[in-house]
């Protein structure tokens, strides 16, 4: 895809999150506030958003399965249908914000955007962003698996009303965050007051995009001033495995017995022969329960990195640009899902290796 | 396959017999009324381009048209302003509203001046008398047709199609196949109803008894169907070339290939049978128009490639008038005879 013809898509912005953490706070902000920009925006229900605002747009919420064999592909039917229909208005609006119910799972709106060619040629999925509360997380995490599904997609996440609970808790909280999704970009947040530019126009989902999959906790460890910088970008691997949290530089690290991210490493050069038939068959096997994926991938006499992302069993992949000298040349990859099968993984990969 | 097709000098072309238009704004439907062509854009209005006169544009809708269907006599709108509006050649008027402020997505045309529209997962009929009356279906409704005998219409929506009598107390027969159907249509002898659905493949019914048929193999979504002259064939769109299916004898396509005209390197987004001829008129991706005998194959070039899609077709009641539309607002009326 040249730069040109992604930039020409409206971007897409999914906002999730469970009843009352601030979904619709931040939905507000969005639309009131002065940013010389207009967002056409799907809500699930009518009458919530008390702006007077001729592209809202009321949705179903309706999930259809694909006829196509794989019964993690559904899609938006009714996303499909409005996106179509708003796109008779291009011009008059800059980017789409959808707005999901907080018992949705984001993963059918996502994969509308791979799986249906109409929207995907007019429409690009910007970043799912996720707002959280800070008090009821905990319960949320126990009692609701769409709360914990809505934290491992996301992108961004909006950890809201932290002045409700105590600086303890919140380092508690965000450590059980990290134990789901080490990767998303976090902001602690009041009343969903976050710069619009952290979640608005991310491009997550833009190969581009995929230049660091570090895990984000490292890069947040210096600016959140909760605890020691620490500079040692080492592998986190060795949290996995550990059923309880431990402190490590004063932050927690948790390990969700549900759901989890795995990362990869490999400093030596993969075989595409090898390694393209294994995802394939990764995702295949194990579709349903990885959420995202996402990797940078340093092939044999390959002079590009190859970069890829995906959701459930789609995955897009593509060379994103020549390595540049001095850069290591290594493979990282990052599966974000729920019981994943790690020491198959890691097996499965170390076996990519040309 | 070339990569372009060359327009050959002395290849048979239409191109002088075509009165061109600017519609300011993108095409999404045509449809004549008489021999005067009717320009839907896909906000707000429409463009009315009369044989012999000027061209004069017409606000109808207050924001996103969406749907639109043409009988020769009349033409249907559905908006995003919840309004259903009836064209003729010299006025239109809102016929309904929908009460809870949803978008109407789609639109038929029935006998005895007929019409439907749905919002949501709701279909509604008003009469020729002016009597309306609602059904909900189980899910959003992806598209209606009426069928051509008796006061019924096929509600296309997940999982199948509701065939419904307005004036019956009935509950609505309902086809069932898993998947989402969208565009529907039934075939002129009410034999048979196919509908296109999100993935690319048709899914029909012969209707005496409910057996299934599925016509697959094309690259995207079928967009565009339409019923030869004769009622025997259904064009569609959805691959690089016309694909036709035979609907003759009580099995129609199945067990049968079906025809295929024009092949070309680009999608096939919109087709239209003539009323009358053994022809059928094909818009591609690259806004290249053709029309294609079916018997032989022979092409006449209608519009150019090198342009934005192609969105709409149509021809005139009497078959002498041809009108065509693009994505960039490019329009035109041939005179074919």
């Amino acid at each position: 895809m040249s730069e040109s013809a992604a930039s020409e898509k409206i971007p897409v912005t999914v906002l999730t999150g469970y009843l009352g953490a601030g979904k619709t706070t931040l939905l507000n902000r969005i639309l009131s506030e002065p940013h010389g920009k207009k967002y056409a925006v799907v809500v699930n229900e009518f009458g919530e958003i008390g702006i007077d605002n001729d592209l809202v747009v009321n949705s179903d919420e309706e999930i259809f399965e694909m006829n196509n064999g794989c019964i993690c592909c559904t899609v938006r039917g009714d996303l499909i249908r409005i996106i179509e229909g708003l796109m008779r208005r291009k011009g008059k609006f800059d980017a789409i914000i959808v707005e999901t119910t907080g018992l949705a799972d984001p993963a059918p709106v996502a994969q509308t955007f791979f799986m249906d060619e109409s929207v995907g040629a007019k429409a690009r999925l910007d970043a799912v962003v996720t707002v959280v509360d800070a008090k009821w997380l905990k319960d949320r995490l126990k009692d609701a698996p769409e709360a914990k599904n809505q934290i491992a997609f996301a992108d961004v996440i909006l950890l809201n009303k932290t002045d409700l609970v105590t600086p303890e808790e919140l380092i508690e909280i965000e450590a059980r965050i990290r134990g789901i999704n080490a990767y998303a970009k976090l902001h602690r947040t009041q009343r969903s007051q976050v710069p619009l530019s952290e979640v608005l126009g991310r491009n997550a989902f833009d190969l581009d995009r995929i230049l660091d999959i570090e895990p984000a906790f490292l890069e947040e460890a210096g600016h959140n001033h909760h605890h020691d910088h620490d500079h040692h970008h080492h592998d986190h691997d060795h949290d996995h495995g550990h059923e309880h949290s431990h402190a490590h530089s004063g932050l927690k690290h948790y390990h969700d017995e549900d759901m989890q991210s795995v990362s990869l490493k490999e400093t030596r050069p993969l075989d595409p022969d090898k390694f393209f038939p294994w995802v394939q068959e990764l995702v295949a096997n194990e579709g349903q329960n990885i959420l995202r994926s996402k990797g940078i991938l340093s092939f044999q006499d390959d002079p590009q990195r190859f970069v890829f992302q995906g959701v459930h069993m789609i995955l897009d992949g593509d060379h994103q640009r020549p390595w540049k000298e001095g850069e290591p040349r290594e493979s990282r990859i990052v599966f974000i899902g729920r019981q994943l099968p790690e020491a198959k993984i890691r097996e499965g990969f170390a076996a990519c290796v040309a | 396959m070339t990569d372009t097709r060359t327009i050959q000098p002395g290849q048979p072309s239409l191109a002088d017999r075509t009165r061109f238009v600017q519609a300011g704004g993108a095409i999404v439907g045509v449809h004549f009324l008489d021999d005067t062509a009717v320009f839907v854009l896909a906000e707000e209005a429409i463009l009315r381009l009369p044989k012999d006169g000027e061209q004069s544009r017409t606000a109808i809708h207050a924001g996103a048209i969406l749907a639109s269907v043409g009988d020769g006599r009349r033409i249907v709108t559905g908006g995003d302003d919840s309004s259903v509006v009836v064209i003729d050649s010299q006025t239109h008027s809102v016929v309904a509203t929908d009460a809870r402020r949803r978008w109407i997505d789609h639109v038929a045309l029935g006998p005895d001046g007929a019409i439907a529209w749905s919002a949501g997962k709701t279909a509604s009929v008003r009469t020729g008398k002016g009597e309306v009356k609602a059904i909900d279906v189980p899910s959003t409704v992806g598209g209606l047709a009426f069928l051509p005998k008796g006061f019924r219409l096929a509600v296309a929506h997940y999982n199948g199609v509701s065939l419904w009598f307005p004036n019956a107390a009935a509950k609505p027969e309902l086809l069932l196949w898993k998947g989402s159907h969208l565009e529907v249509t039934v075939s002129p002898d009410g034999k048979f109803l196919v509908t296109s659905m999100q993935e690319p493949t048709l899914h029909g019914w012969r209707l005496a008894d409910a057996r299934d048929m599925r016509m697959s193999g094309y690259a995207g979504r079928v967009r565009s169907m339409s019923w030869t002259a004769k009622g025997d064939l259904l064009a569609t769109s959805g691959a690089d070339q016309i694909i036709l299916w035979p609907f003759t004898g009580k099995d129609g396509p199945m067990g049968k290939q079906p025809t295929m005209l024009s092949p070309y390197d680009k999608r096939l987004n919109v087709v239209q049978c003539h009323p009358e001829a053994d022809v059928v008129a094909a818009g591609y991706a690259d806004g290249m128009i053709l029309l294609s005998r079916i018997s032989d194959g022979a092409e006449i070039l209608a519009h150019a490639p090198g342009g934005s899609a192609a969105s709409a077709l149509a021809f005139s009641p009497d078959g002498r008038l041809f009108a065509f539309g693009c994505e960039d607002g490019t329009g035109g009326v041939v005179t074919l005879g």
